[in-house]
């Protein structure tokens, strides 16, 4: 078993598996009475979190508590790094703690491959800056078998903001690695050059997302960052819903068995319509729900045995 | 080499192996434990039975078939899985979870009897009884076992035993079973040659 779980290419087919069959196993604990296992008794998850994050952070925090590990929260907010501490630093000082697992977010991309290698416990890369976001990548694949049955052969299309995208990346590394076929697609602005053959051989780029709807089984619409509208990447919001957001209409054109899924948090009206994003098709509460078991596999065959 | 092979009395060491039963007398222990349990039971109502992975669940899977043919009773059957409640996770590379499958009517009130294959140290059967707490209150559990080889590090006992069987912790006890492995045997490893 892997050590850290950094990015969406450090596992093979076989673990990736064995990760998502852990958490189906995970997921009936959430329908007990008692939804705890003592798994993870005596060990310490710090969550340490330098970006703001809602859904990433609670679902760590929940997944690590019902495997009974112990939970220390740290957000960058209200502690020694507004007053300068470096990363290494706070790395040393969580080290010295006795930190058994540490799940980063970070906004500069590569920061939990550093922390790996200044801490003796494992890393989870939680998303860092415009790179990877793996446990995504992990809980969007489970989520997709869970609902299609399989993942080899399937053909699915991302769609947007693909250049600062950790949640492209990953899924495109990770789906890759279990025989799912990627297509791309966003504004040429949106879309690095290259992009496709530098992250997995066989994945396709299009900038039409109408010609590509009718050929997917999967649809996953990525958040336009509005942070970053001021770059103009594209003319307006409204150009953009117009020709990459996903309709009503649009969702028709869809396979009867398609789904539509989206990392959250989303922005409504823009690059998914209510009526979408509420459709029985989309799968964005169920994605929620799949990250708390997907985060538990994660931690048990990260935290589980002895792997040192 | 220092014993040229014509001055061997003997064939080299090898581990000595001895069958305890064989496949006719496999199908005799289930059988007599299944009408144990339907005495002792008064019929088996009201009564799960849960298989430990892995030898445990096939089993159980025989047990509750007996029952059913004896006395036309249908058993509940199920799989605890134990793997998250072993006392051992740290020593050992991580394990694989396997599934946990309760009968729908689940096991709230109900006798449940924990079905494995060797009861040894007893303590897969504590981690089996902490999995049991998490997954229900039945109203009370008992313990069938193919084989007892002793050594026990816990205060544990079953209520149903197929073969006792003396043994040293030198040797092992290996069950094998048709559906998992092709064949219904009890193999005694590294005993005193016969």
């Amino acid at each position: 078993m892997i050590k850290h779980l950094l990015s969406g290419g450090d596992l093979d087919a076989d673990t990736a598996t064995e990760i998502l069959d852990t958490a189906a196993e995970m997921a009936t604990v959430a329908g007990r009475e008692i939804k705890k296992l003592p798994a993870l008794r005596g060990r310490t998850v710090v969550n340490l979190f330098y970006e703001d994050s809602t859904r990433t952070r609670i679902s760590f925090e929940a997944a690590a508590k019902r495997l009974s590990a112990d939970v220390i929260n740290f957000s960058a907010k209200g502690s020694s790094v507004t007053k300068g501490e470096s990363l290494k630093d706070t790395a040393l000082t969580l080290q010295a703690m006795g930190a058994d697992a540490v799940v980063i977010r970070h906004p500069a991309s590569g920061a939990p491959h550093r922390l790996a290698n200044w801490v003796d416990g494992s890393v989870v890369n939680a998303g860092d800056g415009t790179h990877e976001h793996p446990t995504q990548a992990l809980l969007d694949a489970y989520t997709m078998r869970a609902r299609l049955g399989r993942l080899a052969g399937l053909s699915v299309a991302v769609v947007g903001d693909v250049l600062h995208s950790r949640v492209a990346r990953s899924n495109v590394l990770l789906l890759s690695t279990l025989g799912a076929k990627v297509t791309l697609v966003g504004p040429p602005t949106l879309i690095p050059v290259d992009i496709a053959g530098a992250l997995a051989p066989g994945t396709d780029v299009s900038y039409d997302l109408d010609s590509v709807l009718p050929n997917v089984d999967v649809v996953m619409m990525l958040r336009v960052q509005r942070e970053r509208m001021n770059d103009s990447y594209f003319p307006s919001a409204r150009e953009y819903a117009r020709r990459y957001g996903l309709d009503g209409p649009r969702m028709r054109r869809l396979p009867e068995h398609a789904i539509v899924m989206h990392p959250g948090p989303m922005n409504r009206g823009m690059e998914i319509t209510p009526e979408v994003a509420d459709s029985p098709r989309s799968t964005i509460v169920e994605q929620v729900t799949n990250g708390v078991s997907v985060r538990m596999a994660v931690l048990y065959l990260l935290l589980g045995g002895n792997n040192r | 080499m220092a014993y040229p092979p014509a001055a061997r009395s003997s064939p080299p060491q090898q581990p000595s192996v001895k069958v305890i039963l064989a496949s006719a007398d496999v199908q005799r222990v289930v059988d007599r434990i299944a009408h144990q349990i339907l005495e002792k039971t008064q019929g088996a109502a009201n009564t799960v039975l849960l298989g430990i992975p892995t030898r445990g669940t096939p089993l159980a899977r025989r047990l509750a078939d007996r029952i059913s043919t004896f006395e036309d009773v249908a058993v509940p059957v199920g799989v605890l899985d134990i793997t998250l409640y072993r006392d051992d996770l740290r020593r050992h590379a991580t394990r694989a979870v396997g599934p946990t499958e309760l009968p729908p009517g689940g096991i709230d009130g109900k006798r449940v009897i924990l079905v494995d294959d060797v009861l040894f140290s007893g303590r897969t059967v504590r981690a089996a009884l902490d999995a049991l707490n998490d997954v229900g209150r039945p109203a009370s559990v008992q313990l069938a076992v193919l084989v007892d080889r002793g050594h026990r590090e816990l205060p544990i006992r079953a209520d149903y035993v197929g073969k006792n069987i003396p043994t040293s912790l030198a040797e092992s006890v290996k069950v094998t079973l048709a559906e998992i492995d092709g064949t219904d045997e009890v193999k005694l490893y590294g005993g005193p040659a016969s």
